[in-house]
């Protein structure tokens, strides 16, 4: 059979293109890897090479042909000795230039034949979040005063005795003992094998932790803080968040990034953001961001036992606060749901992290005013638990969001349009979010303060949605 | 007083430089017969599949870029010989040929590249971005430098471990001008981790020449103020090839740590399918076609030695291109993933 030689498509958005030149002649002998013609894509002009050895039986497009569709033959080969004139002729007479046009429109792409363009535009619906509540913790407990920075030290302690898989790297996270105390005694307990120092080098570091993830080790990377971690992001978004749905499954990277973000207290622009929009744009990551100590520790040890990797968001300045936690052998709790801090009936205030010091404050002065606010600690930003949210505005009616992060894009933002959708009918105001103000952190006092939300302004953003 | 802290430390540097003497590239060994046989048709193999996917990229059944490793066969053909099982390897998006030299499925390979349900991923990764777990080949990633952390990381996880494995991790010289590179080296020295970085030096970061974009064109050096020693290797003779990873798995397995091969390589092809290659010439490209290219290179000693004849080397060729017809028409006639595929494998 003689090989009808096609026009190619030559660049990602190639449709049809110029046959510039022929560099061989009918009658030519060609070997794969001869240059037989010159063509003309969107983007350049490229050299087509032969890939069948035979002789050249027919030009069917000629030098000059302007707007050939890919996929036309442009000429035909004749091979394994047939007869040229003949393999000119059969194909050659039947598919000549005239038929050009009919045939890009008889002979669909390849890509159509597979996928009619109906079927490709239904979109199947996204699976849907079943998170298990709290775990139930049985009567009697012993509740445990914990700073927020022992309960994370605790769930890193107990995972690596329950896993040997599990480990720590970062920087100063091992001699130093952490830079922020997190990592206190894990050194001693577990060697250097499982306690790593790292180089500054997060970017580096990054990228070994989701390498020995993708190994199947289950590293817990620190960050001395989220603030650096914008040198590692690629690692984060492209390499961590990616591999599972690029590998159709085969392998993950089962990795806990931790360390504070947000601003702690006078540092400043470069030291001072809150990165939970930043990561829960991304699907494939989880993001966590806690209040409590309980919740910490809690949620960092389902961080550690999840298959994907997290990002886990602590807050420097709740690292010294004390909360109760529960003194069970195994404390985890379920990623993606939402605690109702405090049930309420006027309006529901959505928070977490750093503010929900801000939430609980407010609510405190708004029950003097009289009225009942809901208060969520949302607790893991993605998965979000949006049915806990809905279901408290349906009842409220009314919602404020909490955080610290830049207005633009927030957490906030995604919520209030979620709630839009979703229960349109039962709000009586605007949603409003209380973010940190639209520029770097400042350094100076009274500025710094400025730019953080701040109780006040939760208050007023709660009057505003209750028109008080 | 500075002048005697100068020598010291000038004679301290000399030490040091001397410890950082790593193993020189071997002389290539001659292969036995069977060595040759099994090279050639892996090389083939590798050439037949790109020239294939050139094919179905101009017939629109491959999307998107698509880079083919055409000319750089020996590399990958030669490290493959001396790996043992469980050893890892990594790359960037030039990964075809590391698919096939790891013995991946060539259906696998290519319904991937057609985006097809029997890709290996499903039909969700394409081209640049292809993994096996069951045959250790980690990726297939589109991010210039990226793989070498990760494979720093493959390494890291080998020690952790106590394993005897090596991490093969290939990059470019493109690639090596990347920072995290540098970061990464720094660690696998500091640690004694059991990784190769094989750089692919084919003297082009898509257009730029290397001599244009390093300051430094030996690669083998550039691990230097690492303390990783490096050989520059031929990477058209699949024998070199062999021999310096010998050597150099050797040096990882003992525990002496990371090292580095240059290999001086060529790709024909453009840098991808819509590249026209136009800062270089014709003559160089054929000079290197017809000098050193390392399939020719192979069937010559074949024949000179009289290990197998005209026909029998057709014969190979004509069961490798069975083997790509047979792989294209599945990439080609494999349905594309149910829609429902665009929600699995990932986090909800």
């Amino acid at each position: 059979m003689p090989i009808e030689i096609l026009m190619p498509a030559l660049s990602p958005t190639m449709e049809e293109g110029n046959v510039s030149k022929w560099l061989k002649k009918e009658g030519d002998k060609i070997v794969a890897g001869d240059v037989i013609a010159e063509i003309e894509t969107d983007k350049a002009t490229m050299e087509v090479e032969a890939v069948d050895e035979g002789v050249l039986a027919k030009i069917v497009v000629p030098a000059g042909a302007e707007g050939v569709k890919v996929n036309t033959p442009i000429a035909i080969l004749a091979v394994d000795g047939e007869d040229v004139d003949r393999a000119g002729e059969g194909i050659g007479e039947a598919e000549a230039a005239p038929a050009k046009a009919d045939k890009a429109e008889k002979a669909p792409a390849p890509e159509a034949k597979a996928a009619p363009a109906v079927e490709a535009a239904k979109v199947p619906a996204a699976p849907k979040l079943e998170a298990a509540g709290d775990p139930d913790i049985p009567a009697g407990t012993e509740m445990v005063s914990t700073t927020v920075r022992e309960a994370l030290r605790d769930a890193m302690a107990e995972e690596m005795r329950r896993d040997e898989d599990v480990f720590v790297m970062g920087e100063e996270v091992a001699e130093y003992q952490g830079a922020y105390k997190i990592t206190q005694g894990l050194l001693q307990e577990f060697g250097p094998r499982r306690v790593v120092d790292t180089p500054i080098t997060e970017h580096g570091f990054a990228g070994v932790g989701v390498g020995a993830a993708m190994a199947g080790l289950k590293p817990i990377v620190e960050f001395m803080t989220f603030n650096f971690a914008m040198q590692a992001i690629d690692q984060i978004v492209n390499s961590a968040a990616k591999t599972l749905y690029m590998s159709g499954g085969q392998m993950g990277a089962p990795i806990v990034f931790r360390g504070p973000n947000g601003a702690a207290a006078r540092v400043a622009a470069q030291h001072s953001q809150d990165y939970a929009a930043w990561y829960s744009h991304i699907p494939g990551l989880r993001v966590i961001q806690p209040y409590t100590a309980a919740d910490a520790k809690g949620l960092l040890k389902a961080a550690i036992r999840d298959p994907n990797p997290v990002i886990f968001l602590e807050n420097e300045i709740l690292y010294g606060q004390h909360f109760d936690v529960p003194k069970l052998d195994d404390f985890v709790l379920p990623i993606g749901k939402a605690r109702i801090h405090k049930t309420g009936k006027d309006v529901t205030i959505v928070s977490w992290s750093i503010g929900m010091t801000y939430a609980v404050k407010a609510e405190a002065e708004l029950r003097g005013l009289g009225i009942d606010a809901e208060i969520i600690d949302l607790r893991t930003i993605r998965p979000m638990d949006l049915d806990t949210i809905v279901a408290s505005v349906r009842k409220t009616n009314r919602l404020v969001v909490v955080e610290e992060g830049f207005p633009q894009s927030s957490v906030g933002d995604f919520i209030a349009n979620q709630v839009s959708q979703r229960a349109f009918d039962h709000l009586d105001a605007p949603v409003i979010t209380v973010a940190g103000k639209d520029v770097p952190m400042p350094y100076a006092a009274n500025l710094e303060k400025l730019a953080l939300p701040n109780v006040g302004e939760v208050i007023e953003a709660v009057k505003a949605v209750t028109y008080r | 007083m500075a002048v005697a802290a100068k020598t010291a430390s000038a004679s301290k540097s000399k030490a040091d430089s001397k410890t950082l003497q790593g193993p020189a590239a071997p002389k290539p060994a001659n292969f036995t017969k069977d060595q040759d046989l099994a090279a050639y048709r892996g090389m083939l193999l590798i050439r037949r599949f790109e020239e294939k996917a050139g094919q179905l990229y101009g017939m629109g059944f491959i999307g998107g870029f698509c880079h083919l490793y055409i000319g750089q066969e020996a590399v990958v053909t030669g490290m493959k010989m001396a790996l043992i099982d469980g050893d890892q390897m990594i790359t960037a998006y030039r990964d075809h040929g590391h698919m096939l030299a790891m013995d991946m499925e060539p259906r696998g390979v290519m319904a991937e590249l057609t985006g097809r349900r029997g890709g290996y991923s499903r039909g969700k990764g394409g081209s640049m971005h292809m993994f096996s777990k069951e045959k250790n080949f980690y990726g297939g990633h589109g991010i210039v430098g990226a793989q070498v952390s990760l494979g720093t990381g493959l390494a890291f996880a080998n020690r952790y471990r106590g394993n005897k494995n090596v991490s093969l991790t290939y990059f470019g010289d493109g690639a090596a001008n990347q920072g995290q590179v540098y970061e990464s080296f720094n660690m696998a020295s500091l640690w004694k981790l059991p990784v190769i970085y094989v750089i692919e030096n084919n003297r082009y970061a898509m257009g730029t020449s290397v001599t244009r974009s390093s300051a430094e064109t030996d690669f083998s050096h550039r691990g230097a103020s690492f303390r990783i020693p490096g050989m520059q290797v031929d990477g058209m003779d699949v024998r070199a090839v062999k021999s310096a990873a010998e050597v150099a798995v050797e040096w990882c397995r003992s525990g002496k740590g990371p090292i580095i091969m240059e290999m001086q390589t060529y790709r024909y092809r453009g840098h991808s399918m819509s590249d026209p290659a136009k800062y270089r010439s014709k003559d160089e490209v054929q000079k290197m076609r017809s000098e050193h290219d390392p399939i020719e290179q192979v069937k010559a000693r074949l024949i000179e030695k009289k290990w197998a004849s005209e026909d029998a080397l057709k014969a190979i060729d004509k069961e490798v291109r069975d083997i790509v017809a047979d792989a294209a028409e599945f990439a080609q006639t494999d349905p594309e993933p149910d829609a429902s595929e665009l929600w699995t494998d990932i986090v909800h």
